[in-house]
């Protein structure tokens, strides 16, 4: 009795959880907290602020209904619109990468080789991606030429500062993410119920339309909406790609901070709020399919 | 010919061989278990019958037809899985009716079937639920209607209680064999527990390392096993080293006392294990005309059996069990006891299993 | 297809046919062969990944007499060099930040508060919804001239911690779930309470129980941060961080210089290479699931 007296004494914390007085144990996180609050929440607020203020410091919602004004829609309009068809044609590809790899019987090694080139892909987001592009889609890339070289001119036609440009750059992370997220799904499909299914009758096709989709859909669609969050939220990519001139959101605010363009200050925060709105409906959606996925691959 | 049938039945991964010349011919509707330790090959050859697995020789014929080369889903052989494999997004009634979804039986027919499976399994209403809601020997019910509602020539079950709680596996076990009698279905069951073996089966294949040690009805195996593999796995029983004496009139002698097989033996060198059942020694000198003396080393009182451990020097031992009788009045530890068995109890094993273990009283 | 005998089908073109069945026929998963659709969809995946790659090189080594020209003057260059330290301390200096944050805190939920978790995985998620370009918008603006609070964006050191900080907050999601993950396979609680038994307070016992056995989870986290950090481009260009690594990369692949953008891009697609190897040896044996750190 005494040793345990004894411990107490020296401050040591329980090990088990405080029993129900007042909270002091949240103290222990006042310093993720705080650290989050300055540099996350206190930005992000002051944009909120921000966008509901017009240039005489009175609270206004115009800023709101002026998103419709200018080039705003159109840039949500291309946004959205990149992000869908990045998300749809990455999620679709990357799925049959990853089917290809863990269920199409190839070789062990290209399943290791593809997944570790996934992770980089996936890092290789930004300024070298666009200039990796440059080189081989640009007015002189390598394929380009080599098309050329075919009798195929792809120029003026296509344009890698044009959406489709864009579009193209972005599968190369997009397609690793869904391979990385989507690749575990598919491990997790039991070969007992493909060979349940094979038992009462079904062939492989039909497996995968009564089984194996429905069961991965979640994780598929979860997986989708993950993806169009990441395409929407890209700018460094863009700008390398087009020098700003796209009409996209990311690129919209970049050129708002940089200088006002669009001459009102309360206009460009309401930009940026809508951005955060669209991510917000995004990662929300994923985590409640992410959860259903969960419970069925997981079981 | 035997409705389900396979010949020379071999499987090989490269160099190793799983399954090796397996042959059996089961009758329509006998319910044959295969039995053995892990990795004796009897989960491989029932996958073989399913055709998840190819051999690599021989062939497996169903009434009459030869489905060695077909693919799995063309054999209608109806399978329950040790980890049930329904599926998540279907309801029980979705998992039970998918067979005939998938041969595209009308709609009322499949309804119609689901409901009296679900009847015969002891889930009537329970067609919504989805298998996460349901236990494990609820699943594992569901999983053998889903195998049964195709009506398929024969039903192929894979350790299908190892995953379940002991109280349910004694229940369940039941069940199955109810049902499968009822539809006269011929029936395949794997497990490791030679209980469950010996309760369920018409007959039982003992299996180890890939090959048949024996087939046999349970009281065949139990009795009279063909060989030490078989008589160690089944049932309880004292393995011993005995030196021959006489290989024509079948004396042997167990730790320099004198006993007598029932027959001649075969190899008369050396020495020979014999097994003997616990149940078929007596304490005293009125269990038969073989005799072994020694010191009682322990008395075990296991409920409705008492099992009784008497030494015969060098550190062997031999066990018997007797019924527990209240006015029974047992020795003292300690004392020198007579127990006695009859020359049939004295199983002389051929010696073709691995090599003798180190001796033991009871080898379980 | 009834069976006729215990032949196998010979030829090629039986194994042909068998090979073309694999990709509808029930549950072959034959080992090394693999169905026809599987290779073509992995060889156009392959061709997709490695042409921009291959193109990249092609352009890098174009020079002559001397193909490795490019290489030689970005590794001579002083803003690659200086891009490269920069952003290396830089990120040095978000893990070491984030660790000091993030390991407390996770040990703390997982042991004492519990019901704060899904509070702190909220908050570690906040990254994704608000993203880069956004919160570097926030950033500058909040500490920025007429800041309500602190003006850090006047100086180069306030400018320098505004980069780290806003680093740290990126690495939160990737480092809690790492950290999350080594402490639930260490079973904090038990450990806890052995070192307590022994008489240890609070610091010892994240020190020298609770730190040790998170190395793999802590490199692993470490690697990835590292990573983001050393490519970042957005954040570090709102912030006139044009020391670090990716405006210099930037500037650089506008510029007229003909080959050395595609020496440097290369150069950074082999460093991220050896960034990822590197987690994935040290992830070997751990069932961790893998990070992936997204667009920017």
């Amino acid at each position: 009795m005494t040793e345990l007296t004894a411990t107490r004494e020296r401050g040591v914390p329980s090990a088990r959880p405080a029993p129900r007085r007042f909270g002091w144990a949240w103290l222990g996180l006042v310093p993720f907290f705080l650290f989050a609050t300055a540099f996350m929440f206190l930005p992000v607020a002051f944009l909120v602020v921000g966008s509901l203020h017009d240039g005489t410091g009175a609270l206004t919602l115009a800023n709101y209904a002026d998103l419709s004004t200018g080039v705003i829609p159109g840039a949500f309009m291309n946004s959205i619109e990149i992000s869908l068809v990045t998300a749809i044609a990455g999620g679709i590809f990357g799925l049959l990468l990853a089917w290809s790899v863990v269920l199409g019987g190839l070789p062990r090694v290209l399943r290791a080789a593809l997944m570790t080139f996934s992770g980089v892909a996936s890092n290789f987001a930004g300024v070298p991606l666009a200039i990796a592009f440059i080189f081989t889609l640009g007015l002189n890339g390598f394929v380009t030429v080599w098309l050329r070289d075919f009798g195929i001119q792809i120029y003026p036609g296509f344009r890698l500062t044009t959406k489709l440009g864009l579009e193209l750059v972005y599968l190369y992370f997009q397609f690793p993410l869904m391979i990385l997220i989507i690749a575990p799904a598919l491990e997790g499909l039991r070969r007992e119920w493909r060979e349940a299914a094979e038992n009462m009758g079904a062939s492989s096709a039909q497996y995968w339309r009564h089984v194996a989709l429905p069961i991965l859909l979640p994780s598929i669609l979860g997986t989708m909406i993950l993806l169009f969050g990441n395409s929407f939220g890209a700018q460094a990519t863009a700008y390398q790609l087009t020098g700003g001139t796209l009409n996209i959101v990311t690129l919209v605010i970049s050129s708002q901070i940089r200088g006002d363009v669009l001459h009102n200050p309360g206009l460009g925060y309401a930009v940026a709020m809508g951005m955060v709105g669209i991510m917000a409906l995004s990662i929300f959606f994923y985590s409640i399919l992410q959860r259903r996925s969960e419970r069925w691959l997981k079981a | 010919m035997g409705f389900l049938e396979l010949s020379g039945v071999e499987k090989r991964f490269g160099d190793v061989v799983a399954v090796e010349s397996f042959n059996l011919s089961a009758e329509r509707g006998e319910f044959v278990s295969f039995l053995g330790p892990s990795g004796c090959g009897k989960t491989t050859t029932l996958r073989m019958i399913a055709g998840f697995e190819h051999p690599t020789a021989g062939s497996i014929i169903i009434d009459g037809k030869d489905i060695t080369r077909q693919p799995p889903n063309r054999r209608n052989v109806g399978m329950v899985f040790q980890a049930y494999a329904l599926f998540p997004n279907m309801t029980v009634a979705g998992n039970i009716g998918f067979g005939m979804r998938i041969r595209r039986r009308p709609a009322n027919e499949i309804k119609k079937r689901v409901g009296e499976l679900l009847e015969l399994i002891g889930l009537p209403g329970r067609g919504e639920r989805y298998p996460w809601q349901l236990s494990g020997g609820q699943q594992q019910r569901v999983a053998l209607a889903r195998a049964l509602a195709i009506e398929p020539q024969v039903l192929l079950l894979d350790e299908p209680l190892s995953a379940l709680d002991a109280k349910i596996r004694v229940s369940l076990r039941q069940q199955i064999r109810a049902i499968q009698r009822q539809l006269g279905i011929t029936t395949v069951y794997v497990t490791h527990d030679q209980e469950e073996a010996l309760s369920l089966s018409d007959r039982v294949v003992v299996m180890s390392e890939g090959r048949i040690e024996q087939i046999g009805t349970p009281a065949e195996i139990y009795n009279f096993p063909a060989t030490r593999f078989v008589a160690s796995f089944v049932g309880t029983l004292n393995l011993l080293t005995a030196q021959v004496v006489d290989a024509r009139a079948g004396r042997l002698s167990v730790h320099g006392q004198e006993i007598q097989a029932a027959k001649p033996i075969d190899d008369g060198h050396g020495g020979v294990s014999i097994a003997l059942r616990p149940e078929s020694i007596e304490l005293g000198e009125n269990g038969g005309s073989n005799r072994l003396r020694g010191p009682l080393e322990d008395v075990s009182f296991l409920g409705s059996i008492v099992r009784m451990r008497v030494g015969l020097g060098n550190g062997t031992a031999v066990s018997l069990d007797t019924f527990n009788d209240p006015h029974l009045a047992l020795p003292a530890v300690g004392e020198t006891v007579t127990v006695s068995f009859p020359r049939e109890a004295c199983l002389v094993l051929a010696s073709a299993s691995a090599p003798a273990p180190a001796e033991d009283a009871l080898a379980v | 297809m009834s069976g006729t005998g215990t032949q196998a089908p010979f030829g090629p073109l039986g194994v042909m046919r068998s090979w073309l069945q694999s990709g509808r026929a029930a549950g072959s998963r034959r080992r090394g062969i693999g169905s026809i659709w599987a290779w073509l969809i992995f060889i156009a995946g392959g061709l997709y990944f490695i042409l921009p790659l291959v193109g990249t090189y092609l352009f890098s080594t174009r020079p002559r007499p001397d193909p490795f020209l490019a290489y030689r003057q970005v590794l001579a260059d002083d803003g690659f060099l200086g891009g490269l330290l920069y952003s290396f301390v830089a990120g040095l200096v978000t893990i070491f930040i984030s660790l000091l944050i993030i390991v407390p805190t996770a040990y703390w939920v997982r042991l004492r508060l519990p019901r704060a978790r899904p509070i702190v995985e909220f908050v570690t998620l906040m990254p994704f919804v608000v993203p880069p370009i956004v919160l570097a918008f926030g950033l500058i603006r909040i500490y920025g001239g007429g800041s309500p609070i602190i003006v850090l964006a006047a100086t180069d050191l306030g400018l320098n911690i505004l980069l780290v900080a806003a680093y740290v907050i990126l690495s939160f999601p990737y480092m809690y779930r790492a950290v999350d993950t080594g402490l639930a396979a260490i079973d904090v609680r038990t450990l806890t309470e052995a070192a307590q038994s022994m008489g240890s307070g609070w610091g010892r016992i994240l020190l020298q129980v609770i730190f040790p056995n998170l190395r793999t989870a802590l490199l692993s986290g470490a690697f990835l941060t590292l990573a983001i950090v050393i490519g970042e481009y957005t954040i570090a260009q709102v912030l006139a961080r044009t020391q670090a690594f990716g405006p210099y990369l930037s500037l650089l692949g506008r510029s007229s210089q003909p080959f050395q953008p595609a020496a440097v891009s290369l150069i950074s697609f082999g460093l991220t290479w050896i960034a990822m190897v590197a987690i994935a040896l040290l992830g070997r044996g751990s069932r961790q699931r893998v990070q992936v750190a997204g667009a920017r």
